[in-house]
């Protein structure tokens, strides 16, 4: 008898440790899962506070004045002519530059402490904070290089920043063509090059176009680099324009003007203590946030369709 | 891209049958050692930037450290080199940063790696895949938008519990760039936890455990230097982050750990100098090269020993 009732006690206890572990887990799902949704909600909180204080100052206006020492006259219209100019810059250093390096590391280079080197060098820039680039920019584009405050400096800072995001996913795209595509290719006598250019690139297409569009939505937000060059952020004029009445008709003037940006604006804005500004601050946010969404959506969409499509 | 399979069939490859277009294939032959040069030369960029870094940085400093000896650099806990009376102790800068960024992980640790374990261990594969996207949204936010939110939103709800709290902080922007690495230290701890091999958690089901014992007690043991390594690639972003903390922190050095208060990190420096129009070769000028070899020294220590824990992980099983 008492041999059962310490079984029948075993049992109960055993159950009853069972249903208490079993409850733990079902809490952490849900604990989990509120963790994860607490911090989707901080962006849309995050977002909301922004479009409800910046609302009255996002009118067409806005889009097309001049920055002004009167807040409700204030607008963005330098801003983003500047930081669509810088990003032109941006992507046309870094996208080639990037996708080149991407091409040598998989394709091309051979296992030996060199290519060890470029490796480690690109891994290592990626962690560098944006700031150091600025630096970089500061001693180097503006001093050196004499190129000064100037839509050029800040395009190359950019494009350096952005280099091991475009490097990085050009890789992972160019790593996931199955080999045997290569094969097939060196088999018909194809040189390497011919193998990368029209069997490997087209594959990686997604991939790369992903990057550069994740590479640039990091560009357009990021502000320290361009103030440690010294970016001014009152300038009521915009650069002069790419193209010209005469022949022949495109001018790189631009490139050596003096410029504003938005992240740039954003900040002059938020500093100030006039809480008027406040909410040109909070509808130059807005905007800047929709577009780096914006990028971020399409960059997402164009991997799922490019994943989908292709069929190995 | 089914096109992209056809070779290039309107160049003759050969003149005949048997008897290749030497030309040609010289042609060919030289041309893909010139994309070879090319391709390489690009390579070379990532490591003359790397290269330009530490010379620029090198360089100017220099000039900073005939002026200001080491010993005063590390040991005085002033930082005013912009005054008449001018201290140059790196010691407050580092206060801020260190505080900033402990109270940075004192939010990222814990909500990143609870969404690792459930991202890797508990979420249906769909929930995954939808959610993991939106989450790295988060950190694509521009840093100066976090900035505002932080002066705007989180320090007046902090004020709200807190009524002493200061309007620029430390604690408000620490709060903020936790957030900012969360969806990173998260994406990091994920990858590590999916490296732990099947097996190890069958055999605890097997075991009758439940999935969170099997994720506390096999996986995240199994992948705790990949854990390891998210953290601290986790601290060296939050080390760096420039924009929240010039914004919500304000830009006065202050030597102390408290968060509450305000202070100075070494980026916000940074960006406090820049925002003024010092001379090329004065000394406030060289000191932002100086504190920026000290950022970047502290940063490159902490990458370099979160990238070779992470490589571990890769190779462990």
């Amino acid at each position: 008898m008492a041999a059962k009732g310490t079984t029948v006690n075993a049992l109960a206890s055993m159950r009853s440790d069972l249903s208490r572990r079993k409850q733990l887990d079902k809490v952490f799902a849900i604990v989990g899962l509120a963790v994860m949704l607490g911090c989707l909600l901080i962006l849309l909180v995050l977002f909301v506070d922004l479009v409800r204080n910046g609302w009255p100052r996002l009118t067409y206006e806005f889009f097309t004045s001049f920055p002004s020492r009167r807040a409700a006259n204030a607008g963005i219209l330098a801003a983003w002519v500047g930081t669509s100019l810088i990003m032109v810059v941006t992507a046309v250093c870094a996208v080639p530059v990037g996708v080149a390096a991407a091409i040598y590391l998989e394709e091309y280079a051979p296992k030996n402490w060199f290519s060890a080197v470029v490796e480690i060098n690109v891994t290592n820039l990626a962690g560098v904070p944006s700031i150091v680039y600025g630096l970089l920019a500061l001693g180097l584009f503006v001093y050196q290089f004499n190129l000064g405050q100037s839509i050029a400096a800040a395009g190359f800072t950019l494009a350096l920043l952005i280099l091991p995001v475009v490097i990085v996913s050009t890789r992972e795209a160019i790593r996931s063509v199955p080999k045997t595509i290569r094969e097939a290719a060196y088999g018909l006598g194809a040189t390497r090059w011919e193998v990368t250019k029209d069997h490997v690139l087209p594959y990686s297409t997604g991939g790369i176009l992903t990057g550069m569009i994740l590479g640039l939505s990091r560009a357009i937000g990021e502000t320290a680099p361009i103030i440690t060059i010294g970016a001014l952020s009152f300038i009521a004029f915009l650069p002069s324009s790419p193209f010209t009445s005469e022949p022949p008709y495109i001018s790189f003037q631009w490139l050596s003007d003096p410029f504003t940006a938005m992240p740039i604006q954003m900040f002059n804005w938020v500093s100030r203590p006039d809480p008027k500004f406040q909410a040109n601050a909070a509808a130059a946010g807005a905007v800047l946030l929709v577009m780096t969404l914006l990028m971020n959506g399409i960059a997402i969409w164009i991997r799922y369709r490019f994943r989908k499509k292709i069929n190995w | 891209m089914g096109n992209s399979l056809q070779a290039n069939t309107d160049k003759p490859v050969s003149s005949g049958f048997g008897a290749p277009n030497r030309a040609l294939l010289r042609y060919r032959k030289w041309r893909d050692r010139l994309v070879e040069v090319v391709l390489l030369l690009s390579g070379l960029v990532a490591v003359f930037t790397t290269l330009a870094i530490v010379i620029v940085l090198l360089y100017e400093s220099s000039a900073f450290f005939e002026h200001v000896s080491l010993k005063e650099f590390f040991t005085d806990t002033m930082w005013t080199p912009l005054f008449a009376d001018a201290h140059y102790g790196i010691l407050p800068l580092v206060a801020g940063t260190i505080t900033t960024t402990m109270v940075a992980l004192v939010i990222a640790v814990p909500l990143g790696t609870t969404i690792a374990i459930y991202l890797s261990e508990f979420a249906p594969t769909k929930v995954r895949e939808s959610v993991k996207p939106i989450l790295e949204l988060l950190g694509a936010v521009p840093t100066v938008v976090f900035g505002y939110f932080a002066l705007k939103f989180v320090t007046p709800a902090l004020q709200y519990f807190m009524p002493d709290l200061p309007g620029f902080n430390m604690l408000s922007a620490g709060l903020v760039i936790g957030l900012m690495i969360v969806p990173y230290v998260s994406s990091v701890s994920e990858d590590a936890m999916r490296a732990v091999p099947r097996y190890m958690r069958e055999g605890s089901y097997a075991m009758g455990a439940t999935r969170l014992q099997t994720a506390l007690r096999v996986v995240v043991p199994g992948a705790f230097s990949g854990l390891a390594a998210a953290y601290i690639l986790g601290i060296s972003r939050a080390v760096g982050e420039t924009m929240v903390v010039a914004i919500a922190a304000g830009m006065q050095p202050n030597f102390t750990f408290d968060p509450r208060e305000q202070a100075a990190t070494i980026t916000a420096y940074i960006v406090q100098v820049s925002l003024g129009d010092l001379p090329h070769d004065s000394i406030g000028y060289q000191s932002i090269f100086a504190v920026g070899l000290v950022l970047m020294f502290i940063t490159l220590c902490f990458n370099i020993l979160g990238f070779s824990l992470t490589r571990k992980f890769r190779e462990a099983y």
